[in-house]
């Protein structure tokens, strides 16, 4: 009945029912191997350039994933007003912010470290070397999106055009994310690999900044 | 039926509800006395689910209060949890019988969680489908799952939303026993229908509802027939 | 009637004032000759554009909070008026940035973040149009109205420290680029003039936005009677 035994039940059904159809996991995985494949075209894929660009458009790549991903959040609970039995239920509705973002972002990360190998040898960037430091990137920016994800597509699922709306709202957004991920990214694939600490404790305030907001202003997210 | 049980009553204060122009409640005041069993009669659009909706605090009423009453005698502020059981089941599809009783247990806290979701199954004649998913279900049988969910804490409140919808004759009447156990055991009851039948016969009031204000009440005279009918009396 | 043609007529007298000081108080900028002066244009539209999304997210805290329909409508007006200023800035952008660098567009620091912040408060207004229940409009817009503004710090603060990883033209009156202390005086008043254009655009909008809700509501109530 505690804020974190509900959110800790509510992860459960989240990735329970992930896993039984792996819908999106499977939508996010191949669509994000579409990017990589058209992005080549782009640009030529050798070393150097590989290199300068390649961070970039791995995180564009995962930012439109996401927004494509976190549509069904909270559209899903409209299906048979289980939202409103969720709201019954609980005793803080934080839970249910908490436990959805959780799981996206456990999501978001099954999708990119799965991704990972395919981009290292496409596009010819040694990844192993800097793993951890990766996985860290990876885990923060992936929270953020998902805080701010998730907050939002509880906001598109009230609207008209609600497939289109939900980029709409997240890529603006997540404009700093971007940024952010795309530097530290960089210097962890460039030839004398280095960790950006400034950009890795934005990455954390982001998260903290909007995880708050999403504290303060959740309930209000969820009213009819 | 549990153990330092007191009955909840409800008091609506002038309660409006707009959606655009459109007044759903209009300043309707009604109070519900702890374990009276009431019947919401009205046309459909009359505002019976935007009532009942306010009063399982799912709905943000635009002007107004709803607040309970408990007669309890510890002194404590009752945390009054209302249950709903309406047209959508409020279940998952994607997960079986069971799973879904066993969260909603997990979420409400409900003591001795799993035997509680054993009972509420054999109750409600799901038993041999626990394990299916709700997504191949009847919709009596989903039906009987949402009841089920809503009963698992055993709540001091509960509303329904023409909850007889969809359920066979043996659903029904299964219904009409489930809630006059509750009904007798002081549970507050709050539940709209359309016509008489064996559900309505439980309540031991009737308002009716006309363009979202209190057109007619048997505590002000109105016979519990004239509502249920729509009969101008 | 009167105190509106005054007002107004106080507003157009502060801008001209303003214009004024920008061609012939301010001095003559060694570099850029005369077309530095559009950083009085350029960067005052920009604060005012940010004084109206501070407006706006103030205006979204108190909905949220009260729910009265008068803080909807200053957030509207506010976030409509915000964006056209903004609009200001991403315009005058290049017209200054061609003469002087030859190309339209940089991406400078400002230039970058108020692209993004102009993207988010557009997004805004598309939220709008896409909620047609006035409350539930009201709300969520708020909601988003909040968490777009939280972001604009963040914004400008991650793009301020791309532009220190890749170093970019500074123009355009960044900070560091060094401005006499009677620009900055100009600049401060032309600020002051075009915050007077904003709270009689916003007067009129709010105005605008009231009327428009109340004949919705009438609309409703026939329709619904």
């Amino acid at each position: 009945m505690s804020l974190l035994s509900n959110t800790a039940a509510l992860l459960g059904k989240e990735v329970r029912t992930e896993f039984r159809s792996r819908e999106l996991l499977t939508t996010a995985v191949v669509f994000i191997l579409i990017v990589i494949v058209l992005f080549s075209f782009t640009f030529d894929p050798t070393s150097d350039e590989s290199r300068r660009f390649a961070p970039g458009l791995l995180w564009l790549a995962f930012l439109f994933a996401a927004s494509l991903m976190l549509q069904p959040c909270f559209l899903r609970e409209q299906n048979n007003d289980t939202l409103s039995a969720l709201r019954l239920s609980v005793s803080d509705p934080f839970a249910i912010f908490l436990a959805k973002l959780a799981a996206n972002t456990f999501f978001l990360l099954i999708t990119e470290l799965f991704l990972l190998p395919f981009f290292s040898i496409m596009y010819n960037v040694p990844v192993v070397p800097v793993l951890h430091w990766l996985l860290l990137v990876f885990f923060l920016a992936s929270l953020g999106i998902s805080i701010a994800g998730t907050a939002l597509s509880a906001i598109s699922a009230q609207a008209r055009m609600r497939e289109l709306l939900l980029p709409l709202l997240m890529l603006p957004l997540l404009t700093p994310i971007l940024v952010a991920s795309t530097e530290v990214t960089k210097s962890l694939f460039d030839r004398s690999p280095y960790v950006q600490w400034k950009g890795i404790g934005f990455l954390a305030v982001f998260d903290l900044v909007f995880l708050t907001a999403l504290w303060l202003f959740g309930e209000y997210l969820l009213e009819e | 039926m549990t153990a330092g049980f007191s009955p909840v009553g409800l008091h609506f204060d002038k309660i409006e509800k707009r959606y655009g122009g459109l007044l759903a409640l209009k300043r309707v005041s009604l109070t519900i006395a702890p374990g009276e069993c009431v019947v919401v009669a009205g046309r459909n659009g009359s505002g019976k689910t935007t009532l009942l909706r306010v009063a399982a605090r799912l709905v943000r009423p635009s002007n107004g209060t709803l607040s309970f009453s408990s007669q309890s005698t510890d002194g404590n502020a009752l945390e009054v949890r209302p249950e709903f059981i309406a047209h959508a089941t409020m279940v998952y599809d994607e997960l079986t019988a069971e799973e879904n009783l066993a969260l909603f247990a997990r979420l409400l806290g409900v003591t001795q969680a799993q035997n509680r979701v054993d009972t509420l199954l054999k109750e409600v004649g799901l038993s041999d489908r626990r394990t299916s998913l709700v997504r191949t279900f009847s919709r009596g049988m989903r039906q009987r799952v949402a009841i089920a969910r809503a009963l698992l804490h055993e709540p001091a409140v509960l509303l329904l939303d023409e909850p007889a919808t969809g359920l066979d004759p043996q659903g029904a009447a299964w219904l009409a026993s489930a809630l006059r156990r509750l009904r007798d055991s002081g549970r507050t009851i709050l539940m709209s229908l359309h016509g008489e039948s064996e559900i309505s016969s439980l309540g031991t009031r009737a308002i009716r509802l006309d363009a979202g204000a209190i057109a007619a009440d048997t505590r002000t005279g109105a016979t519990f027939r004239s509502i249920l009918t729509f009969a101008d009396a | 009637m009167l105190k509106k043609v005054l007002a107004a007529t106080a507003v157009f007298v502060l801008l001209g004032a303003a214009a004024y000081a920008s061609f012939f108080i301010a001095p003559t900028d060694a570099k850029q000759g005369l077309i530095y002066r559009i950083l009085f244009l350029h960067v005052a539209s920009a604060w005012t554009g940010l004084t109206g999304f501070f407006i706006c997210f103030l205006a979204n805290l108190l909905y949220v909070w009260r729910r009265q329909p008068r803080w909807d409508w200053l957030g509207i007006s506010s976030a409509e008026i915000g964006l056209a200023f903004t609009s200001v800035v991403l315009v005058t952008g290049p017209i200054w940035a061609h003469p002087v660098w030859g190309i339209w567009w940089t991406w400078s620091p400002r230039l970058t973040s108020t692209f993004v912040l102009w993207l988010l408060y557009v997004v805004y207004l598309v939220l709008r149009t896409l909620i047609e229940e006035p409350d539930r409009r009201a709300l969520f817009s708020a909601l988003f109205g909040i968490f777009a503004f939280i972001d604009v710090p963040l914004v400008f603060g991650s793009i301020r420290w791309w532009r220190d990883q890749h170093p970019q033209p500074v123009v355009m009156g960044e900070p560091g680029s060094g401005l006499d202390p009677l620009m900055y005086r100009v600049l401060f008043f032309s600020w002051f003039a075009m915050l007077a254009l904003m709270a009689l655009l916003l007067r009129q909008r709010y105005r605008l936005e009231a009327m428009r809700s109340d004949l919705e509501t009438v609309k409703h109530e026939m329709e619904a009677a």
